[in-house]
């Protein structure tokens, strides 16, 4: 039997807002427990909450960032349920009217471009977080109010490969936007997958099991991997799949069974009364399209067609939106797209993983590491000497004036090597006629004379090149 | 009686409220909610024709303030008035894991 995969995705994005959705409290993290909670966040009786006006920008910059259709007639809705780390017994999120809907990413997977679509994103509020100990649970309310876009994938996502694609792809749209760190590890962004499988040629869907504890990009894929295999092997064998919830382990790579779904969700969804609806002017939509910065693959396209980068560079620069601006600054100062490309992915890439930090929070500066890279251009200095001045500009030091202080300075004035290079030919005859008589090792032999007598500074193409035609006289 | 509201969806909306009911309790609560859902009934004999739909009541639209964060630092005071608190923390009876997605 033939089966298709089909997966769908919610992703939760938490907005790097400075104060909550509906209350002033501060967005901020690792303040005492409850330290940043008031009567709003508390649900206190009586009340009033108010739409923070930057939450409902970042849901229009999402919907653009996505190539969603913004909603201009659009509302808040309660959705009920009782749980302690919901002090309202209900949460504010938006039911009949997201804010963007219809929307798409592409996807690359092993060159296969798709199109995914995005059903709809709604702004919402996140509740708090629970500790659970023997015989209490604690309860933190200073993430309750902490704004969220929630994304919903359409059925399109056909593979677990897809899904890992298609999160790499939102991740990178929405960081690039601002609006999120959309950090897994962090919790700012925290993905719920669904997945069900049918018989090729069957019209309707397989029974989805929905999957937990997936806290990487990978473990999703991981996780959906064993899902699908296992729903597969459930029909084979003739049985059928169980509405339920199940839990990624990653200790064995398998997931087990949480607890089987009875019945539909209830949670009686109803307009907010507490907060007036939105109407969203076309002028706000305009103004805060044309502030948002090029999206990753438009700047793709602009190293691989106008700067000659290879499709895996520019993946690996567009990761970040600050290492894609670092690329574009170091490249305006005339730096080699390619050299900078290098340098990035591996010396640059490499420090950072070393420190465990992020590219701005180093003293490296597009300047410092595109005049390095011009040193090495121009044949100042070589880039084993460019080692060196690496080391020198991760602790913010301007490379010429390093170069000039440590004189790592390059000898590639011809004049100059011409007579050392002359020396060593005299001083070594029996290489000379090693070489003659095919030898070709003879020149390395030769090479490393030159290097010694220079110090290491020489410039290796100018002394081969000399080299050469000394010796084919 | 009506019939605007049996047993069962009683039962479910208990339920769903975390309250549990005796049977004489649900035999009880029936007929009187059905009295309650036929007394807003009488909301259905306005006529509402050529009257668009709306999702609030109140005629303000766009009520947002500025993205500016305000502690008005009252946590100290919201859990003295939880029923238990310790170490800055509410304390709940123990809660067996069933969180939901948001």
């Amino acid at each position: 039997m033939n089966f298709e995969t089909t997966i769908g995705l919610e992703v939760h994005i938490e907005l790097k807002t400075h104060s909550k959705i509906f209350s002033p409290s501060p967005v901020a993290y690792g303040a005492d427990p409850n330290a940043n909670t008031n009567v709003i966040d508390w649900g206190y009786p009586g009340v009033l909450p108010t739409t923070n006006k930057g939450v409902v920008a970042d849901g229009i910059i999402a919907a653009l960032a996505l190539h969603a259709t913004v909603e201009k007639h659009t509302h808040f809705d309660r959705k009920n349920y009782f749980y302690p780390d919901n002090p309202k017994a209900y949460q504010i999120t938006q039911s009949d009217k997201p804010i963007g809907h219809d929307g798409w990413v592409e996807i690359d997977v092993d060159g296969v471009k798709k199109k995914i679509g995005i059903a709809e994103m709604h702004i919402e509020e996140d509740a708090g977080k629970n500790t659970h100990e023997r015989d209490y649970s604690y309860v933190d309310l200073n993430r309750q109010g902490t704004p969220l876009i929630e994304i919903v994938s359409k059925p399109d996502i056909a593979s677990p490969a897809e899904a890992y694609a298609y999160l790499e792809a939102l991740r990178q749209r929405i960081q690039f936007t601002g609006i999120s760190d959309v950090k897994m590890e962090e919790g700012s962004m925290r993905v719920d997958v669904n997945i069900s499988v049918r018989p090729v040629g069957q019209e309707k869907f397989g029974t989805k099991t929905e999957l937990k504890n997936l806290n990487s990009f990978n473990y999703v894929q991981r996780g959906l991997e064993y899902e699908e295999k296992r729903q597969q092997q459930v029909l084979m064998s003739g049985g059928a799949v169980q509405q339920e919830t199940r839990r990624f382990d990653e200790k064995t790579g398998e997931t087990i069974l949480m607890r089987v779904k009875a019945g539909a969700d209830d949670y009686r969804y109803f307009p907010e009364p507490d907060l007036p609806a939105l109407n969203i002017s076309d002028d706000w939509i305009k103004e805060l399209g044309d502030a948002m910065p090029e999206m990753p693959t438009k700047r793709r396209e602009r190293y691989v067609n106008e700067l000659g980068l290879t499709d895996y560079d520019a993946m690996v620069i567009t990761q970040t939106k600050e290492m894609s601006d670092f690329f574009d600054a170091t490249v305006a100062l005339k730096a080699d797209p390619k050299m900078a490309a290098n340098y990035l992915q591996g010396d640059v890439n490499a420090y950072l993983n070393e420190k465990q930090v992020d590219l701005q929070a180093t003293k490296l500066t597009p300047a410092n590491l595109a005049g390095m890279i011009n040193l090495i251009s121009d044949g100042t200095i070589s880039s084993k000497m460019a080692k060196k001045v690496f080391k020198a500009i991760t602790d913010g030091e301007e490379p010429k004036a390093y170069v000039e202080a440590h004189g790592l300075v390059q000898l590639s004035d011809p004049a100059k090597l011409q007579p050392i290079i002359d020396d060593v030919l005299s001083a070594n005859p029996q290489s000379i006629e090693d070489f003659n008589n095919g030898k070709k090792r003879a020149v390395g032999f030769l090479v490393g004379q030159i290097m010694k007598q220079t110090h290491g500074q020489a410039n290796p193409q100018v002394v081969n090149k000399l080299l050469m035609a000394a010796l084919q006289q | 009686m009506a019939n605007r509201i049996n047993r069962e969806q009683v039962q479910h909306v208990a339920s769903l409220a975390k309250l549990e009911f005796t049977d004489a309790e649900l035999d009880a609560f029936t007929p009187q909610l059905d009295d309650i859902i036929g007394m807003f009934e009488t909301l259905s004999e306005v006529d509402t024709d050529g009257v668009e739909v709306t999702s609030n009541v109140s005629d303000q639209l766009n009520v947002m303030r500025e993205d500016v964060a305000d502690n008005w630092g009252q946590s100290a005071a919201l859990l003295k008035n939880a029923p238990d608190a310790a170490r800055g923390f509410i304390k709940v009876p123990a809660i067996i894991d069933e969180s939901e997605d948001n």
